[in-house]
This record gives C-alpha cells, sequence and structure tokens, in this order.
C-alpha cells in the first residue's frame, strides 16, 4: 500500500463550489446596478452634448426630404437597421438597410422634430460651418443658417458681415434681461398688487359678512377700500402698459434665416433664448456648452408643456417636500421606537403591534395616498379651512392637495422603517452599559435619553435614510395629495411668511411620468425622460450622502467598544 | 409619595481617610445584613435562605463556582436584579439597618449611595470627563467646579489620574481595556457611594492591570465597604478581608479569608479553595 502524503489529501473541502455561487449572486446584482446607473447617465447627460448638425443632399428624384427639397439636415440622433427588410420586386428580400433618425427642428416649419431617413436616399453629406442652432422661447430648437439681421432702425447687416455675431450675441443677451424685466414685472410687482386686492376683498367680505347696521369706522374702511383699489388698479394699468412695452420691444429687431431645405423665415430675436453654431465646435467650447446647458436645465422653469426648459421647480419641489418629511417623521418613529421596544411589556400585544407595524411597511403607497387625500386632504385640511380660512372659501387653502399633506402622507408610509430601524438599533445598546447608567443612579428615562438614544442615533439615522430614499421616489401617492404638472410657484419664497406649505408642487419623479406618458411630443420629451431621471437618482444619492456623513460623524462620536 | 432615603453615616473625607482608619472605633460589623434571603428567577431558586452580615469598610469576597448564586447575591444589594422580569424574593436585605426593599425606598436613592463596577467594563460613549461625572450629571449637579474637582478626585482614586488628565475630553473608547475598567471604577466613586460592589472586575484583564486594581482595591477600602465577587482564589485571598463560599445558591462558609483559605471548616470549602473541584 503506497504511503500517502499527510499534506496531498484527496478529501476535497465540502461546499466549495457554493462560494462560485454566492460570488455569481453578488456579481448578478452588481452588473445591474452599474448597468442601470450606466444607461442613465449617459441617456441623461448625453442631451446636453452639442451634436454636430449634417446637411443631407438627397438621391436626383427622392422624395423622403422635407417640402420636396432635395437637402436637408439634422443632428443625427440614432442609426439603426430597419426593422422590417425591404423586398425587391420578385419577392426575394434586398440587403439590410440602414436608416437614421434626425432631429431637424424648425418644429414651426415642419410640424415635427424628428424624422427618419433611409440610408439609401442619401447622395451626399456635409457639414456646413455656418449653420446655427438656436434655442427659441416656442416650438423647441431651430436648425439654421442665417441670412441677414433686420435692425430697429432699417438698416440690414448680412451673415457675412464680421461684426454679425457680436451684434447677434447682444439682441440675444439684450432679450434675455428685457424677458427677465417682464417676467419681474408681471410675476413680482403684478402678482405683489394682486395680493393685495385679494386681502382687500376678503377684508371687505369680512365687514359685509357682519350684517346689520354698518359701524361709521366699517364705513370709513369701505371707502377706504375703494380709494385703495383705485390707487392699485392705476398701478396696475401702469405696469401692464411697461410689461406691453417691453414686449414690443422684442420684436423690433428681426433675424432672416434659411432652413436647411432653404425655405426663408424670419424671428423676432426677442424669441432667442441662447444659441451655437455646431460644427465650429472645439472640444472645449463643446464642454463649455455641455455644462451651460446642464446648468440651464438643473435652474431654468420649464416650458411648453414641461418638455423645454429646466425642472428647477420640480427638483426644489421633490428636496421640500422630503426634508418636510424627515422632519415629521424622525420624532413619530422614534418615540414610538423607543416605547415599543423601552417601556411597553413585551407580550402578545407587543409582538402583534410590532408585526402590524412591519406589515404597515409593505402597504402598497396608492392606499397612504388615498388615506392622505381623505383623512388629511378633506378632513383635516377641511377643518383648518372652516377654521381659520373661511373667507376665502369655496376655494380652498388647506383643504386641498399641497406639500404639507404630501410630506404628512410620506411620512406616514415611511414611519415604519424608521421605526424597524429604531428598535434595532436601541436593542443593540447592550445591556451593561444600560446597567452601568442605571448603576450610577440615573432613571431608566435619564438612561434613554443620555446613553441609550446617543448611542443608536447611526442606526436611527440608517433608518431615516431607507425613509428618505423610498419617499423621494414614491409617485403615485403623491398624485393624491398635492403634486401637480406645472406649479406657478415654489413652496418656499421670500413672500411672508415664506413657507406655503399649503401650496401643491412640482416633483421629480412625477415630473418623468408626466414627460413619459402626457408629453404631446413623445420623441422631444424622451431626452428629458432620462435627464430628469438622472437628476431624480442625483437628488436622493444626495440627500443619502448628506445623512450618511452626519451619521459616520456620529458613529465616530459614539462608536461603541469592540472589547 | 414622600420616599425614605437611607440615614447617612459620617464617613470620613477622602484627605481624613489616613489618619481616621487607623483607629476608627465605630464602624459597623453588620453594615449589610442579608437575612434570610431566598431569590428566585421564575419557578428557579436560585438563592436558599442566605444569612450574613457584611462589615463596614471591609473587603468582602464572594467565592464559588459558576452558577452558585454570588453575582446574584451581589446584584440584589442594589437591586439591579428589578430589571429582570419575573423575578421574586424572600427575606431582607439591611444597609445600615435599613431593609432596601421598603417600598418608601427610591430605587434610585439607592444605587446612588452604591456603587458597582462589573464585570466587563462598560464606558459610555462619552468622553472620559464625561463618565466620571455622570452620577452627578443625572442627579442634576451641573457646577463645573464641583464636576472639575470631582473629575480630578474619582480619576486619582482610581489610579487613573496620571494616565488621562491630557485628555479627558476624548473618547473613553480609547483606553486599554484596563484602564476602561479603572475609568469605570472612577465613575462609580464619583458620587461618593457608601458601598462598593464589583462584579469579577478583573476577569477580562491581563495580570498587570488586574495587580493595579488590587492595589487599589486596598486603597478603596479606606473609604468605602467593599464587596467583590471573583472567580480567582488567589485574588480573593489577596485583597478580602472575609470570604465567602457559596455552592449551589446555599452559603457554604462565611469567614476572615485567612481562614477560608488556610484552616476551612467545611469539607467543600477545603475542596474548593485548593482547587480540587469547581
Amino acid at each position: 500500500m503506497p504511503k500517502r502524503d499527510f499534506l496531498s489529501s484527496d478529501v476535497k473541502p465540502a461546499g466549495e463550489s457554493w462560494v462560485w455561487v454566492t460570488s455569481m449572486g453578488l456579481g448578478v446584482g452588481l452588473t445591474m446596478i452599474v448597468f442601470l446607473l450606466g444607461m442613465i447617465l449617459w441617456n441623461g447627460l448625453e442631451v446636453f452634448w452639442p451634436k454636430p448638425v449634417v446637411q443631407l443632399e438627397l438621391r436626383p428624384g427622392s422624395t423622403a426630404g422635407l417640402n420636396n427639397a432635395p437637402v436637408f439636415g439634422g443632428e443625427i440622433v440614432k442609426s439603426q437597421v430597419k426593422a422590417v427588410q425591404a423586398l425587391a420586386a420578385d419577392g426575394s428580400p434586398l440587403p439590410p438597410q440602414r436608416e437614421y433618425q434626425l432631429f431637424v427642428g424648425n418644429k414651426d416649419v415642419y410640424g415635427f422634430g424628428y424624422k427618419f431617413i433611409d440610408e439609401a436616399e442619401i447622395a451626399a453629406r456635409s457639414r456646413p460651418a455656418d449653420v446655427i442652432v438656436a434655442e427659441r422661447l416656442e416650438y423647441g430648437n431651430a436648425i439654421f443658417r442665417p441670412r441677414e439681421l433686420r435692425l430697429a432702425d432699417g438698416s440690414v447687416l448680412p451673415a457675412s458681415a464680421p461684426a454679425f455675431d457680436d451684434v447677434l450675441a447682444g439682441l440675444v443677451r439684450q432679450g434675455n434681461e428685457r424677458r427677465a424685466a417682464i417676467r419681474r414685472i408681471e410675476r413680482d410687482q403684478i402678482g405683489g398688487i394682486n395680493r393685495q386686492l385679494e386681502k382687500i376683498r376678503l377684508e371687505r367680505r369680512a365687514i359685509e359678512g357682519r350684517g346689520g347696521e354698518m359701524s361709521p369706522a366699517d364705513q370709513r374702511r369701505l371707502a377706504d377700500f375703494e380709494t385703495t383699489v383705485k390707487e392699485l388698479q392705476a398701478g396696475y394699468e401702469q405696469l401692464a402698459a411697461r410689461a406691453r412695452e417691453l414686449r414690443q420691444l422684442q420684436s423690433v429687431n428681426r433675424i432672416v434665416y434659411a432652413t436647411m431645405d432653404g425655405a426663408e423665415r424670419t424671428l423676432p430675436t426677442g424669441d432667442l433664448i441662447d444659441y451655437y453654431r455646431p460644427n465650429q465646435l472645439t472640444i472645449l467650447s463643446k464642454a463649455a456648452i455641455f455644462a451651460h446647458r446642464f446648468w440651464k436645465f438643473l435652474s431654468d422653469e420649464p416650458r411648453e408643456a414641461n418638455t423645454e426648459g429646466g425642472i428647477f421647480p420640480a427638483i426644489f419641489g421633490t428636496f421640500v417636500m422630503t426634508l418636510l418629511m424627515s422632519v415629521a417623521v424622525t420624532p413619530f418613529g422614534v418615540l414610538a421606537a423607543i416605547y415599543l421596544r423601552e417601556y411597553a411589556k413585551q407580550g402578545p400585544f407587543v409582538r402583534a403591534v410590532r408585526i402590524a407595524v412591519n406589515n404597515l411597511a409593505g402597504v402598497p403607497s396608492i392606499v397612504f395616498g388615498v388615506f392622505g387625500l381623505g383623512f388629511f386632504v378633506y378632513v383635516v385640511g377641511g377643518t383648518i379651512d372652516q377654521l381659520f380660512y373661511s373667507l376665502s372659501l369655496p376655494t380652498p387653502t388647506f383643504g386641498t392637495g399641497g406639500v404639507l399633506w404630501a410630506s404628512l402622507t410620506l411620512a406616514l408610509m415611511t414611519v415604519p422603517v424608521v421605526i424597524v430601524a429604531t428598535e434595532e438599533s436601541l436593542s443593540a445598546v447592550s445591556r451593561g452599559t444600560r446597567e452601568g447608567s442605571l448603576a450610577c443612579g440615573a432613571s431608566k428615562w435619564q438612561t434613554i435619553q443620555r446613553i441609550v438614544l446617543p448611542a443608536s442615533l447611526p442606526g436611527i439615522l440608517t433608518g431615516l435614510i431607507l425613509a428618505m430614499a423610498r419617499g423621494a421616489g414614491e409617485v403615485a401617492p403623491l398624485m393624491l395629495v398635492g403634486v401637480v404638472k406645472l406649479a406657478p410657484t415654489l413652496p418656499l419664497d421670500s413672500i411672508y411668511p415664506f413657507f406655503h406649505l399649503e401650496r401643491k408642487f412640482m416633483h421629480l419623479g412625477f415630473h418623468i411620468y408626466d414627460l413619459g406618458f402626457q408629453s404631446p411630443d413623445s420623441e422631444a420629451a424622451k431626452p428629458m425622460v432620462f435627464a430628469t431621471t438622472f437628476l431624480l437618482i442625483l437628488l436622493v444619492v444626495c440627500l443619502n450622502l448628506g445623512a450618511i456623513l452626519i451619521r459616520n460623524h456620529l458613529r465616530k462620536k459614539y462608536k461603541t467598544s469592540t472589547f | 409619595m414622600s420616599t425614605a432615603t437611607l440615614p447617612s453615616t459620617s464617613r470620613p473625607t477622602m484627605t481624613q481617610t489616613t489618619t481616621a482608619s487607623a483607629g476608627a472605633p465605630a464602624l459597623n460589623p453588620a453594615y449589610i445584613q442579608i437575612k434570610d434571603f431566598s431569590f428566585y428567577y421564575g419557578a428557579a431558586k436560585v438563592l436558599h435562605g442566605l444569612s450574613l452580615d457584611i462589615p463596614e469598610q471591609q473587603v468582602t469576597a464572594f467565592i464559588g463556582p459558576s452558577g452558585c448564586g454570588k453575582s446574584t447575591l451581589l446584584r440584589n444589594l442594589n437591586r439591579m436584579n428589578d430589571l429582570v422580569d419575573g423575578i421574586r424574593h424572600e427575606g431582607d436585605i439591611l444597609v445600615n439597618g435599613h431593609s432596601i426593599y421598603d417600598p418608601l425606598i427610591e430605587v434610585i436613592a439607592l444605587r446612588k449611595r452604591i456603587g458597582m463596577v462589573f464585570q466587563k467594563s462598560n464606558p459610555f460613549p462619552k468622553s472620559i470627563y464625561e463618565n466620571v461625572v455622570y452620577s452627578l450629571r443625572v442627579a442634576g449637579r451641573n457646577g463645573k467646579a464641583e464636576l472639575d474637582e470631582v473629575v480630578e478626585r474619582s480619576l486619582k482614586g482610581a489610579a487613573l489620574w496620571d494616565e488621562v488628565k491630557d485628555r479627558l475630553h476624548e473618547s473613553a473608547f480609547g483606553l486599554s481595556g484596563g484602564q476602561m475598567q479603572r475609568l469605570c471604577i472612577a465613575r462609580a466613586i464619583a458620587n461618593r457611594p457608601e458601598i462598593l460592589l464589583m462584579d469579577e472586575p478583573c476577569s477580562a484583564l491581563d495580570p498587570i492591570a488586574t495587580a493595579k486594581v488590587e492595589e487599589l482595591i486596598h486603597e478603596l477600602k479606606k473609604e468605602f465597604t467593599i464587596v467583590i465577587v471573583t472567580h480567582n482564589m488567589q485574588q480573593a485571598a489577596r485583597v478580602s478581608d472575609r470570604t465567602a463560599f457559596f455552592y449551589l445558591g446555599k452559603l457554604i462558609e462565611y469567614d476572615v479569608t485567612t481562614n477560608i483559605f488556610q484552616n476551612p471548616a467545611n469539607a467543600q470549602t477545603e475542596a474548593y479553595v485548593s482547587g480540587r473541584f469547581g
């Protein structure tokens, strides 16, 4: 019998192959997450990168172009092999055909913004240097070759003139400034007058509503109201006239241009927001345009049924709602968990409560939305209106969806997460530490307040992070309790009392839904969907990162002994 | 409901201790009286009618094999077992003549008079300074001058002052195992209790740290009545004045330490202290 070496055993440790299975499980999960983030990142950011504009010369006799013109052009956004194979005259299949999707812009001319074209129709391609892509107030971007500027003084500046670019840039800047001025007049100043008029209307209603003989003081006040209203009306007229005047100035200078297919158009320079020459850009200037467009997307308000412009109100609304939700959910959940873990006598009843709380986390969110509408909006909000805002009824103040009710609804939805996490971290504080505190003569509450709670703060914050992540991404319940497609005002502004908890608000999650499913131009909305999704993820990551930083700070402060 | 507190004994302060302890005449030989004390966890009877008197300002050691009930008895002296569900006791424990189970006694007040050091050091997740002054803070004493004085006195009393005086406001978790245990002793004596309970205070410490804590016990006995539970026979022999040997919830023998170790009256005691069982 051969003597076996003691080290070279032929017995393999059992279960080694499971290591591979477990690592594969993690690998698949990681791949999916990386792929998801990568896809959204790419599609969301690619929107802002300026693409070159190609001019396509079509095959003679082709009718694939626009308005039967032999040339047309745009930004190539997609290139694909045609799904349906064309057949030759004898019925045999032809070799696969490539087709391109072009963003042709000029929706005012064509009635659409995107067009497919077969490669077979294209005779030649070029990138003319003088093409301009211009962002306009209406009808999306325009893609054109400039001809001349017709200025207010009657002079004409041809596009070939060396000063053309400077003058055009100056006019666009001037137009933007004037538009901001009009906005200030219409929203801030005229809005202020409207608020005063509304206040007077309510006060007048209050006086008239008292009934009976009017006291002389009341009569005097009514008369005062008359004069104030007259003054306000006069002020309004003045402001409106000024706005009209500015608006007229917006269209005194005009740019004359030709679309890629040769049709000539004119446009007031006041309608231009921004422009660039896509075929003359270096990589650096492209990067600058990318940053500028991304910033505008972050900071601007939406235009044209949300398919153009920025999404600032949605970012802000999501942010405010999530913060309000956190403020509401944390004390509520922590207190409930403290009672459940520290004070309640552990028994069948507490076990049942715990199971119920855990199950609450699994209730579909729309159920909470319906509850929020029925309870917060109609019952609580309706009562508040009856008690404090009865003068403005039947127009509801709190008796309709708003950021407060949305936050409370989400707080209710996420409170189980906070309770469970808090309970876990409370029970993780060792018995020895608690006994040490009690042995020092501390009461149970002092022990909880001074020792147990600080030590479990990191765990509580973990629960809050999970709650925020769930709350910020929720859409369905919000549609019932206060999210709207377009909110004219933010829930937080410079007008007293600054926090307008009753206001409706915009939300990134709902914005994505609205763009994707309710947009009149689905092609134009598609890039916005990705960009908005990217921002929603970015916002949730930022909020969580903030909470994680706080948690790490606390962990360092209260790190527990490992010994 | 008014709460009664234990009558305070007139005790020498730390500065006077050295002179006073030499010929202190009025020390109570039965400072803690345990009278026919039985204790139950649910249906299980873990202590069987124990009776012993613990003298003032001496070190009394409880020894015995694991599960003999010595820790349970110790934890009853400051009613730490109250936290456990389903407990019951018979008999009585008197401290300085007053029952600790008197319904008029506030358990918090009791624990302020009876400090405790645990088997596993349990510093709070706070700074060294805040750990020491914790018992004063929960009593509502926040005067900075007083707290500073207490920190220095307690840490010096626990022979830790020189090692930590420059980092009082750093986390207590930066200390070594032995330092942490001495910090817990400093915390236990900060509010100047009369009795110090120690539940295997050195079981998790290395020999050097153990020696330091034992030295400390010798010092502390000048001021406190100390009851120590230990598994370490040599330690009991080194630090204690009197030793009680428990077995299966019964008090087998209680005598002056030298008698227990050199001349035990009971065969079981002899077998245990000589290492033949346990």
